[in-house]
Formats: C-alpha cells, structure tokens, sequence
C-alpha cells in the first residue's frame, strides 16, 4: 500500500497568488493512498527541503510529490533531499504549479482545479515508480585520437600529459596535416613548420602516445567508456623496424612523376616516399598504386638498394582491434581544387592555383625554394590576383558557408609576395575582409597601408589567357560597378575549404551527426562545441567547420579536457531511465517474441541480441537485450513494441496510464 | 519525322537568313518542320522586365498551342525565345498555383510536357550520326563557336552544356571540317540589350568579341542566336571603330556552316544577306 | 458554467515542448486552463495506443508536440512520432473520430508564444466540436458488458 507525501510549494506568491495552495494540500490529502499533505512557502529551500526528509522519515513515507516548479528546474534537488531521508531518489516526482498553471493562468476556481488535477496525475503516477539506481559503466582509460594534423597533435598531446594513453591515428605517411603545408602564419608570420615540427616529434616521442601513421579507422563498436575499435594499418610495404630512413630508395625509384600531395601537385614525388623532409615517422612508405613492380611485376629497385634490407613487397594490410574509452574526431578539412571554377578556367591554366599551392610556392621548404614562381615557366610574376571567397558563401556553387580562413590567408599571401617581389603588384578581389580576431584587422590594414596591396571590393566574372597573361575581368563595386581588367601573371584562388573526402564514411562509422555540407555537427552550437551526439565522442579543428589554427588548437585542448574529464572517473554514473526488456520465469523467460523492431527504432543502435540457453547450452529464445551503456532512453522502442515487452524507465507504459486515467478521472 | 518550329520575330525580320537556313538544313536532313499555328511573341526582354505574369503567359500560350497540336518536340532557333521558353516552362513546373493562373490567363490547358529545342540540339539529336556521310564539302577553317549568353544559361532552367566552356557547337563544327580554335569569348556578352538603345556600348563589347577570335586566328565566327548575329555583323562600323581598324571575319550561323558543307547552295543558305560578306562560299 | 470546457490532454516532450511550455510560464503568456501536460522523454516515445486510451477516459481533444524535425533530442524520435500521426489519423478517419481532435506540432524550447497560441485555439476549435464521447462509450462499453458479462 502506497503511503504518499504531497508537499505543495507557493514559491513565495508566485504560485500561491493564482492557486489556492491550501485547498490544493487539503484535497490532496483526500486522495487515495496520499499519507501526508502539506503546504509551504519555499520548498526548495533548506527549511522546505528538511520538511520533506522529516515527513519521509515521520509517515513512513513510499513516494513523494513535490508540487512547485519545473522538474527541469528542480527535480534534482528534490530526489537528492528524497534520497538524503532514505527514500529512493527516483520515488519523487515533481508537479509543475508554476510553470505549466500558476504563472500561464488568472487566479480562478479552474486554475486550482487544474493545480490539483496536476497533482493527482503525479501521485498515480508515484504508485507506480520504482525504485533505481544509477547504471555504472567502467571506463577504459585510453583515447582514441582520429587525424593527425594540429588539432589531433594538440589533443593527444594534452591527454597524453593528463598521465592517458593515447593513440593517435593518422592516415597520411605522416603527421603534420595541413599546417605543415603552410608557409607562414597569420597574423604573426611566424613560420608554420618552425612551431609545429617539435609537436610532431613530441607526439612521435611520448611515452604515452601509439602512433599509427598510414592507417584508419575499420570500424566501431561500443558506448562511452568503452569502445572498440578496429584499425587498418596500411602495408607500408617498409619495415620501419629496420628502415634508417637513409633515403637510397627514393633516390634510386624511377617513378618520378606522381604528383606530390604534400606540394598541392606543383612537384612530383616517388613511389616509394617520404611525404616531406620533416615527416613524422621520417621513414618511407610504398605507394602501390604508383610502384613500378606492383603495377607491371617488374622493378624492386628499392629493394636492391635498401642495405638493412627493409623492403618487403609481400607485407599486407594489418588490423589490429584496441579498446578505448573516448574518442577524439579531428580528421580535418580540404580545399576545393581551381578545376571547380569553370569561371576561371576548370583548372586547365596552370598559372591560375589555390591558396594551397600558394603556400607551398611561398614556403621556404617548397618546390621552389620560397621564391614566387609561376607554374608554367617559372617566372616571377609582376603582377598577381588573388580572388577570395573561390567557392565560399556562393549558394550557386553549393557552399553557402563563409570559409573564415581565407580573408586572412589572402592577406598574408598578398604581403608574403610583396615581401618577396618588391616590384611587383598585387590585388585582392573580395566580398567583406572578414578579420575578427586578435590582431587580425591590424593585420589586414598592414597588407594594405604598408604593403600596398591593392584591395578591390568586387567578384570577379572570369579569368581567360591572352598572349601568356591571365586576364581578370571583375568589377569594383566601390567605383559605381566600374568593370575591372587586370592583365595578370598569375591568380591566387582562395577557394572553399570543404569537409574531408570519407568523412560521411566516417561520420557513419563512428556514428555521429553531420551537417549537409558534410562536416561534423557538434552536439549544441553553443553549450556544447566540442560533443557529438554520441556520447564519448568529441570533435576538434576543421572537421566540424573550417577554422583557423589558434581557434583549432583551443578546440583540441577543450576535447581533450573533456576526455580528461571522462577519464578522471573510475566508472561513469547515468541517469537509470533507460530501456529495459521484461524478463519472466521459465518457460517464457521474457514476452519479448524477439521481433527485433525495436532495434530498426533505435537511434543509438543499444538493442542487442541475448540468447537464453538452457543447461545443455542449446538456444531456447532469442530477445533483445538493451546495452545501458549506449541508450539514451528516449523511447522510441517502447511505442514500437508489439508485445509490450520493452519500457523506459521512469516513463513506463504503467506509470504514463495511469498518468492518463488519473487527469480525466477526477 | 516531323518537329514543331517556332520562328520567333527574329527570324521572320533582322535574321531571315537564319530561317532559311534552317528550313534548308532541315529539308536537306529530311526533317520536317511544322509550324505552330497562330504563334505569338514570345515577350523576350520587353515583358520581363514589366510583369511577370505577362513574362509567362506569352511563352504559355505558344506552348500551349504546340500541345493543342499534338507536337511533343519543338524546335526554337532563336536563342531569346528559347531562354523565355525555357524559363517559362521551368518556372510553371515548379509552381502548380502560378501554373493553374497562367492556363487561366491565356484560356488554354497547359501541361508544360512539349519538349523545347534549340537548333543546337535539333541536331544533336537527330543529324549527328547523318552528317558524316552527307558532307559534300568540308568546311575547312578555323572557326570560333559562339555561344553568347542566353543559349546555356542559366545551367538549372537549360540543362544544356558547360555554362562556362560550353563545347556542343564546337563539336558539330568539327563534324563538319572545320576547326574550332579554344578562345576566351565564347559566352561573353556582345551587348545585345543595348543594341537599339547605346550601340557605342555594342561596339565595345563586341569588339572585344571579334577581336579575340580573329587574334586567335579565327577566319569566321559560327553563332546560334539573332542578337548575336547582328551585333557581330551588322554593327561592324561601330566594332571598328572601337578596335580602330578594319576587321572583315564573316559571321555565320551554325546551320549556315552545316548546309554549306552539305553543299546547299549559299542562295538558299542565306549568306548574300549578310552585311560583312562571306567570301569563301 | 454555461459554455462547454473542453479536457485536453497534451502529451509533450521533455526537451522542446516541456521546456518550450516552461517558457511560456516564465514570459508570464497566459493560457486557457484546459490543457494538462503529461511528460514524456520525447515523442517518439508516445505509443498512439494512449490517445486512444484517453479518448475512451473523456478526453475532448489530444496535443501532440515535440521538436522541429532535426531538432530531437534522440535525432529521429520525432520523425517516428509523425509518421505515426500519419498512420493514426487514417485509423481515426476509419473510426469515425474527427481528426480535427487531435493536434500535431513542433514547439521548440524557444517558441513560449506558439506554445499557449497552441492551446488556445485548439481548446477553441475543440469547443467548437463539443464534447467528445462517442469513444468513451465504446469504451465503458467493452469494459463493462464485455469484459465482465
């Protein structure tokens, strides 16, 4: 028999100047299986919370609703007083007065009667709550880090020195990612190599860190704190055990004509390679689909030249299944390419390059030593367009996003080229400068006042060849739309930085959300930047929208505080109003007929399957099982289920009717 | 086989020769051309610019009348009706509202299934494969294909070649003998709005047009559009003087080209109407 | 009282609705007093079989809202939830029970205004139909002669 306490709440008069909170006790009181019923001024506070605890305790208490404010405001701190007097946290439901009837209604004779119809709903439904605890779930403490460029070098790093194991893994023969790529940064110039190579060999060195370069993710499986996660390490057809990295292979391998993706294609590289003189490992790998002797059966020159004797042609793809706890996505971004610009050539000029390109062409480490060249001839170009937004915030183009990096990028180019061709001109053609971050707008304003480059506010329609030059045909919409005609010898495309080619693959894998231009969606805007819908699963740099390095590296510490965070709990405590499937005696063992809907409703894919086997071992009925580490308890199974076999609870189907029944019946 | 014509104002006027020529073409392919009876203007750049529901139902009702005939395919040489056409048909598609509207405004049923062509097309789909074996003549010069604005754009409504290097003409060209040069002009402006109104602004933009093909050794321009014919042709005063010398590169229209190299003769082809005089034929 | 009060029953979720309603207490938006909320985790997780239950108990009218479509909490647990709407208003159309009854939303956690907006012209429209008692019949009907005779 249900002894229940009503403890109804005026919230000062918020409550009690349109309900009559007396006569909403007083008829609680009558109510079937109601022990106690009382009314009080605040009942949050420390003398209403007492108040409970001793009516728990002095009527002998088995449920309690508290009727005051929103359960999303209070519930908490109502089941904690609850369980502080020995009565089950999850025995208390709250009645929302203020909320839901006082504050949304005059005060009337309906408006108490809605009060204490609300209360009869929540006291039915206490009858019916049960009592829970909360689902521990171990955690593993390692990290799984998904990308090597600087945001997953910054989170590994930061977990790794949290005292975490990490393992880092990266799909390219080496780390670095993009920023190794770039020349200088913005809006410092200070050299992007020169800061991020140490990180590399940190990452490479740290006791804490695994590192699988040329691998990537298989597949997933599992719920936070305890993923497991398959690995696919690439054969790098190179013993890295043995290699010295002394380099006679590549000098000797005569497939010289692969473009380089670590240049952006403007020089070309081996086969057999090391992606750039800094990698990290700074050991080669095969590149099959290039090789000589696996393409024709014919060649192992690198073989013979190899004196450790660390090239094996027959090494195969590994895979190798770690277990993890949280899971780190920073598989960052790409640039379109300049054949998406039908406009200005589908790539078929080769003076006409990316931003990207523009780097490598800037960079010291680059094919041409750092000296501007044009592509086609290797002259210096006199005079240079550079064209932002290539792509970004063009609905006709798909991309209706502002890229962010490119405003400061193009400046920096703009100023790297005058710094280096005193002679030369050089003009932006732009939307807006959008430059809002520390030191940014001084940044731009140097580019133009001090570095005189010439910034045109208008698009540009297209760009042709004439007679060796790069005709920009464009307007200046702060000269009334006068059009514009630049005869220039080389265009600079700042083009859109886009999602990773494979991370709707990923996305799917690792299930997490995207958004429709395929980047990563984080779990709220605001609140909640670096979380995926999943939980254990966290996002930082590019691969949720394009972003630049200092708000990237603030975003790989943010997710790795967060796994920090995760990992500084033994066993992770949740909320119990989980699904559960009903289990009976023998024979039935459970009404579950093992249909299996529920699995197809199942967002969160926490519906297993679990055989029940007699002494012998033989299968006697398959039911689902639900994992309480990944549900979520939405629901969505319970309205599925034919047989009523599944629940959610907290929410159960008897509590919800008897929340029905109650709120008509009075 | 038999296609639906719709001539349009241009052809009936300024551009006879285009009509001729098509008509010849076809004649000479054994396609037949019927014309839709009692045809209207298609409202090009006037009714656009003034009334939106005028801008939809003049195309409407031409359409309309080609269903009311039966014709599944029409062909529209010119390449403003085309775009009003086009646009017509693509707007009512998406819109079943504005479309019961504009059925009430002209009086008729419209479906919107008549399946609109440009000349280009026509012989994309029914005369490639013929041409090969009909060439009497090859026609064996450096030509630059244009295709000025209104023939591939915009890409949605058209659905017809490469916006910014469209290359269909190109490959007709070539299947006749000649050799289209990779110029940068192809669908530039040539300044057709102003043609009536500043042609020294004409002068400009054309002459920017011609001049890049004859630099890039053109010997003529091919077209598939009125406007851009006479702005090419007719408005060479006003181009040479804008280029400050002389240029004498004929324009001819792509079923000119074609008919030519199936050996019409140049009468019926239209070419003596021409203001810059096509020589080689 | 002369004018017929409707008893309306809104089955909400906690996420968007619930929070949504909560806003429309704090914006102090007042409201018609027939409505009762009745929480769930989220609309996905309403089995339709309850707005059958609270016809036959003498509901008048049912709200169903939760979040705007891509904007669940659970990701798809609204979509499920309408496409159960869909399928149960045919079952409704095939009982008899005008589907005017029930009402179908998305109230987001922001949208405090749309919410009483919501109640009151429904509990408008369903005074308008008047009391709804022909599945209460039924009902008391099953439970009564059936079950026990």
């Amino acid at each position: 028999m249900s002894r229940i306490g009503v403890f109804v709440c005026h919230c000062g008069e918020n409550i009690s100047s349109t309900v009559d909170v007396e006569k909403v006790a007083q008829t609680a009181a009558g109510f079937d299986g109601v022990a106690y019923s009382v009314d009080y001024k605040y009942m949050c506070s420390d003398p209403g919370q007492s108040l409970i605890k001793q009516a728990i305790k002095d009527h002998n208490l088995t449920g309690v609703v508290v009727s005051a404010c929103s359960p999303r405001m209070h519930e908490p701190t109502f089941r904690k007083a609850c369980a502080e007097a020995g009565l089950n946290g999850y025995m208390c439901e709250m009645t929302n007065l203020r909320e839901h009837c006082s504050w949304v209604h005059e005060r009337t004779e309906e408006t108490t009667e809605k009060a204490i119809d609300l209360v009869r709903m929540l006291v039915e439904k206490v009858k019916n709550d049960k009592p829970l605890e909360p689902i521990k779930v171990p955690i593993f403490k390692t990290a799984l880090v998904i990308g090597g460029g600087i945001a997953g070098i910054q989170t590994s790093l930061d977990i790794a020195n949290c005292g975490h194991k990490v393992i880092l893994v990266e799909k390219e023969p080496s780390i670095g990612g993009h920023m190794s790529q770039l020349s200088e940064t913005f809006p410092t110039l200070d050299c992007s190599q020169c800061i991020l190579t140490p990180r590399m060999v940190e990452v490479a060195q740290h006791p804490n860190i695994t590192l699988y370069t040329y691998s990537e993710l298989e597949s997933l499986e599992g719920y936070i704190g305890n993923f497991k996660a398959k690995i696919r390490k690439k054969a790098k057809s190179v013993d890295h055990s043995v290699c010295t990295g002394c380099g006679d292979c590549w000098t000797k391998c005569p497939s010289k004509k692969i473009p380089s993706e670590f240049n952006a294609g403007l020089d070309n590289r081996t086969a057999i390679y090391v992606p750039f003189p800094q990698a990290v490992p700074n050991k080669p790998v095969i590149d099959k689909d290039h090789c000589t002797y696996y393409q024709k059966g014919k060649c192992r020159l690198c073989e013979k030249n190899c004196k450790p004797g660390a090239i094996h042609f027959d090494l195969e793809d590994e895979i190798i299944e770690v277990e993890v706890g949280g899971i780190v996505v920073t598989t960052g971004f790409d640039v379109k390419g300049t054949d998406f610009f039908p406009e200005y050539g589908y790539g078929k000029y080769k003076d006409v390059i990316t931003g990207l390109q523009f780097e490598r062409l800037a960079s010291a480490s680059g094919p041409t030593l750092g000296e501007i060249k044009r592509p086609s001839d290797g002259k210096v170009p006199e005079k240079i367009v550079f064209i932002a937004c290539a792509g970004s915030r063009d609905p006709a183009k798909g991309i209706d996003y502002c890229s962010k990096i490119c405003c400061m990028y193009t400046a920096k180019h703009a100023m790297l080229y005058q710094h280096k061709v005193h002679t030369g001109k050089s003009y932006v053609f732009y939307m807006d400068i959008r430059a809002g971050g520390k030191n940014y707008e001084e940044f731009v304003r140097r580019a133009i006042e001090e570095d005189k480059v010439n910034y045109v506010r208008g698009r540009v329609s297209t760009v042709y060849e004439k007679n060796g030059k790069l005709i920009v045909k464009g307007a200046d919409t702060l000269m009334n739309g006068q059009p514009v005609e630049i005869e220039a010898d080389m265009v600079v495309l700042a083009t859109a930085g886009v999602a990773n080619c494979g991370s709707e693959e990923l996305a799917q894998k690792l299930h997490v959300s995207y958004d429709r231009y395929k980047f990563f969606a984080e779990a709220h805007p605001k609140l909640k930047p670096v979380e995926t819908n999943t939980a254990g699963i966290f996002l930082a740099g590019a691969c949720q929208a394009p972003k630049d390095i200092p708000e990237t590296v603030g975003m790989a510490s943010g997710a790795a505080a967060k796994v920090a965070a995760l990992f500084s709990q033994d066993e992770l405590k949740r909320e119990p109003l989980i699904a559960v499937v009903n289990r009976q005696m023998p024979p039935t063992f459970s009404s579950c007929v093992g249909c299996f809907l529920c699995e197809t409703a199942c967002p969160y894919r926490a519906i297993e399957r679990e055989e029940i086997k007699d002494r012998a071992g033989n299968v006697i009925k398959t039911i689902a099982k639900v994992n309480d580490g990944l549900c979520q308890g939405c629901g969505t199974c319970v309205a599925f289920c034919r047989t009523k076999s599944i629940d959610i609870q907290g929410f159960t189907n008897e509590q919800m009717y008897s929340e029905v029944m109650a709120l008509l019946n009075d | 086989m038999t296609l639906g014509f719709y001539p349009g104002c241009s052809l009936t006027g300024s551009s006879r020769e285009y009509a001729e020529s098509v008509v010849a073409l076809c004649e000479e392919l054994g396609i037949e051309l019927k014309q839709i009876p009692d045809w209207n203007c298609c409202g090009a750049t006037a009714a656009h610019n003034m009334d939106k529901e005028l801008s939809l139902s003049l195309p409407a009702r031409i359409l309309a009348l080609a269903e009311k005939d039966g014709m599944t395919e029409i062909v529209v040489p010119c390449a403003a009706c085309y775009s009003r056409l086009s646009t017509t048909q693509y707007e009512l598609n998406q819109d079943e509202t504005l479309k019961a509207k504009v059925a009430s405004i002209i009086g008729m049923p419209y479906k919107g299934s008549v399946k609109i062509l440009n000349v280009i097309q026509m012989l994309q789909k029914y005369a490639v494969d013929k041409l090969a074996d009909k060439i009497k003549k090859p026609f064996d010069k450096e030509v630059a294909c244009y295709y000025g604005c209104l023939l591939v754009r915009p890409h949605e409504v058209l659905q017809f070649d490469r916006v910014e290097d469209p290359q269909t003409m190109d490959v007709l060209m070539a299947q006749v003998g000649a050799k289209p040069i990779d110029w940068a002009f192809k669908t530039e402006c040539c300044g057709a709005g102003f043609s009536v109104s500043q042609p020294d602004i004409v002068g400009k933009l054309s002459g920017k047009i011609v001049k890049d093909a004859v630099d890039r050794g053109a010997k003529a321009i091919i077209v598939a559009c009125p406007m851009c014919h006479s702005n090419l042709d007719m408005r060479r005063p006003a181009i040479d003087s804008y280029l400050k010398t002389k240029v004498d590169i004929p324009v001819l229209y792509v079923t000119q080209v074609i008919g030519l190299a199936l050996g019409i003769n140049r009468e019926k082809l239209g070419l003596p109407r021409h203001f810059v005089p096509v020589t080689f034929a | 009282m002369s004018e017929f009060e409707p008893k309306i029953v809104a089955f909400v979720c906690n996420w968007c609705t619930y929070a949504g309603a909560d806003l429309t207490g704090t914006s102090r938006i007042k409201y018609a007093t027939n409505v009762k909320i009745v929480r769930f985790p989220c609309t996905g997780r309403i089995d339709f079989m309850l707005l059958l239950k609270a016809f036959g108990e003498g509901a008048d009218g049912i709200i169903i809202s939760g979040c705007h479509p891509n904007d669940c909490h659970y990701t798809s647990g609204n979509f499920h939830a309408r496409r159960r709407w869909v399928m149960f208003r045919g079952l409704m159309n095939f009982m008899g029970i005008d589907t005017r009854r029930v009402q179908f939303s998305w109230v987001s956690a922001a949208e405090g205004a749309k919410w009483a907006e919501i109640v009151n012209t429904t509990v408008d429209e369903v005074r308008e139909l008047g009391p709804y008692t022909d599945y209460k019949k039924v009902a008391d009907y099953l439970e009564t002669e059936v079950t026990n005779g």
